[in-house]
């Protein structure tokens, strides 16, 4: 029988594995891999919570669900139209190669 | 229809920007026109947010998730006078790019709504939806520039960003996990009664959410960005995310923190950590800025250093008693003085710069033969900034030290003091370089500024200078604000 620990703890393994890829991995679309991964954990979570935990507001957890999709499908958006803006300045989306800026 | 005219300062500015659009698309000669759309849209939010204030009839709608209020209203006179800024600031260099006028004045006036909600939100939804609403506007502004270090800077902006919700919203599941609920009121009951039991979850819950917002409103460690994004942003940008996306922040942990955490058990936990993370913003952000050769990555160290200061009053948080609400409305009157200061140097940068082409510190010498108003303006703005009287910085900086030494962060508010003579160092630096530096050659061409800059930076010093002389109404209107979360 599944329990809410089991979901808790698969979202706290994607969550984890998705923030270890974000802030190790040098290709930009690969953070933006890992930043996804973190928001799906994030929406295991939440389901996970509105599901079993005996909550008031049951509704709420799926409600924002929705709205996190939502926005990660906007943020993904608007990081490829920047990492393709980038990569026709530069030639490269290699966020170690990304260092104009420094002082 | 009475939820609509609740939100209306904020429909006000979204009706703004879909005009701009659509009147770009419609009367595609008549794009001069399109900064005044917007900030007669803007005029319009204030004047809404002003008749609210005449009825004196805050309420809560849909559901309890958004609320309008002092606080909330407080923060729009701040964020549509911003903006208001901005918009002069920008059309000058909007026109010079060429391209997406229309676009650049709708994304403006759309991060401002975002930054409106978010003052008002009290569910946790509501509050990520108004926070990435005034982000991903300001990620796309970011990179508007046509040069490679302006798309870098948006990507970069955007990359730390997306971590950083990311993280805000694990702790936001977790929270929702703990409590059941998602309104902050009803966590705030959730701890006062059961928060005992779930301690540790909740701690890492919070502490979550803060890491989140540490981004937004740039304090160590979540401050690595904020040099590289200042510097590479359009100034206007610049100086819009420097003021806009930090007051959100704050406006929005401040109420998380006052009207969902106030119980006694978590308190003063919290109060320390927030005094930590002060003191290290200070510390880094000045002794950062004090090696720095561009102006504009100068003041996005100093920016790291003001958020310190900010957040001396989320430390002093633990106040008991009628002061409870000190430190909240230290923050408030800090957010006002400091945006009208650092938009005014912005501005005055933004003018400069577009005539000298450099933003570099040494070509700034002599500036007082070139532009002596311009020169003096941004003399004010860095006085005010480094908080010398008679300026509005000077005050916040006393108000927010005074609700540091009641809440007994004595040790705090000496590292503050003894910052405030490193800031001096650097801003009276560049003050000493525009009236005696450079040497006295005739031939170095004055230049005259383009009109709205000229309205803009007229604007600030004279909220600068006013809120220096009368400190008055603008403390009161900030304690009245803070007044909402008072026990």
């Amino acid at each position: 029988m599944l329990e809410l620990e089991h979901f808790l703890t698969v979202g706290a393994l994607l969550f984890a594995i998705g923030l270890l890829i974000a802030l190790s991995k040098r290709n930009a679309i690969a953070v933006l891999m890992g930043v996804e991964l973190m928001l799906n954990s994030v929406n295991i979570t939440l389901l996970a919570f509105s599901r079993f935990a005996e909550s008031g507001r049951p509704i709420s957890g799926q409600a924002f669900v929705a709205f996190v999709i939502t926005v990660a499908a906007a943020e993904a958006a608007v990081a490829l139209a920047l990492a393709a803006a980038v990569y026709r300045n530069r030639d490269t989306i290699n966020v170690d190669q990304i260092r104009l800026l420094r002082s | 229809m009475n939820s609509l005219d609740v939100v209306g300062p904020q429909l006000a500015v979204l009706v703004g920007a879909g005009a701009i659009l659509v009147g770009e698309a419609l009367f595609p000669r008549q794009r001069r026109l399109l900064p005044y759309v917007a900030l007669f849209a803007l005029l319009v939010s204030v004047l809404w947010t002003t008749s609210w204030v005449g009825r004196d009839d805050y309420q809560t709608i849909f559901d309890g998730t958004f609320s309008l209020d002092q606080y909330s209203v407080f923060f729009y006179y701040v964020f549509a006078g911003a903006t208001a800024v901005v918009v002069l600031a920008s059309i000058d260099w909007v026109e010079k790019t060429g391209r997406g006028e229309a676009e650049y004045y709708a994304l403006v006036l759309t991060v401002c709504s975002g930054l409106m909600f978010l003052a008002g939100a009290r569910d946790l939804i509501t509050i990520f939806i108004a926070l990435e609403l005034s982000s991903i506007p300001q990620y796309i502004l970011a990179g508007w520039g046509k040069d490679e270090r302006s798309s870098e800077a948006g990507l970069k902006y955007l990359l730390v960003g997306a971590i950083a919700s990311s993280i805000l919203l694990y702790g936001m599941a977790l929270l929702y996990g703990v409590s059941g609920t998602t309104l902050l009121p009803e966590i705030a009951d959730f701890i006062a009664s059961e928060g005992d039991q779930n301690r540790s979850l909740l701690i890492l819950a919070v502490v979550m959410m803060v890491a989140g917002f540490g981004f937004k409103m740039a304090v160590v460690p979540f401050q690595m960005w904020v040099p590289d994004v200042y510097q590479g942003a359009p100034t206007p940008v610049t100086a819009f995310l420097s003021v806009g996306s930090k007051a959100a922040a704050f406006a929005v942990v401040t109420r998380f923190f006052f009207e969902s955490l106030d119980a006694e058990f978590l308190s003063n936990d919290w109060s320390m950590m927030f005094a930590v993370i002060a003191a290290a913003s200070m510390t880094l952000g000045n002794v950062m800025a004090v090696v720095q050769t561009d102006i504009k990555r100068m003041l996005g160290y100093s920016s790291i250093a003001q958020a310190g200061n900010f957040m001396i009053g989320l430390a002093a948080i633990a106040t008991p008693g009628e002061e409870f609400t000190l430190g909240a409305s230290g923050i408030l009157f800090f957010v006002a003085a400091y945006s009208f200061t650092n938009l005014g140097a912005f501005v005055a940068i933004i003018a400069i710069s577009q005539r000298i082409n450099s933003d570099q510190i040494r070509d700034y010498a002599g500036m007082w033969r070139r532009s002596p108003v311009l020169a003096l303006a941004l003399a004010l703005c860095l006085i005010s900034l480094t908080g010398i009287p008679p300026t509005a910085g000077f005050w916040a900086k006393l108000y927010i030290f005074n609700a540091g030494i009641r809440a007994d962060l004595a040790w705090l508010v000496i590292i503050a003091v003894l910052n405030s003579a490193v800031a001096a160092y650097y801003y009276l630096g560049i003050v000493r370089q525009m009236f005696l530096g450079g040497e006295d050659e005739a031939s170095v061409p004055a230049f005259r500024v383009p009109p709205a800059i000229a309205i803009a930076v007229a604007a600030t010093t004279a909220g600068v200078l006013v809120f220096g002389i009368i400190p008055g109404p603008l403390i009161e209107a900030a304690q009245e604000a803070a007044g909402v979360f008072a026990q």
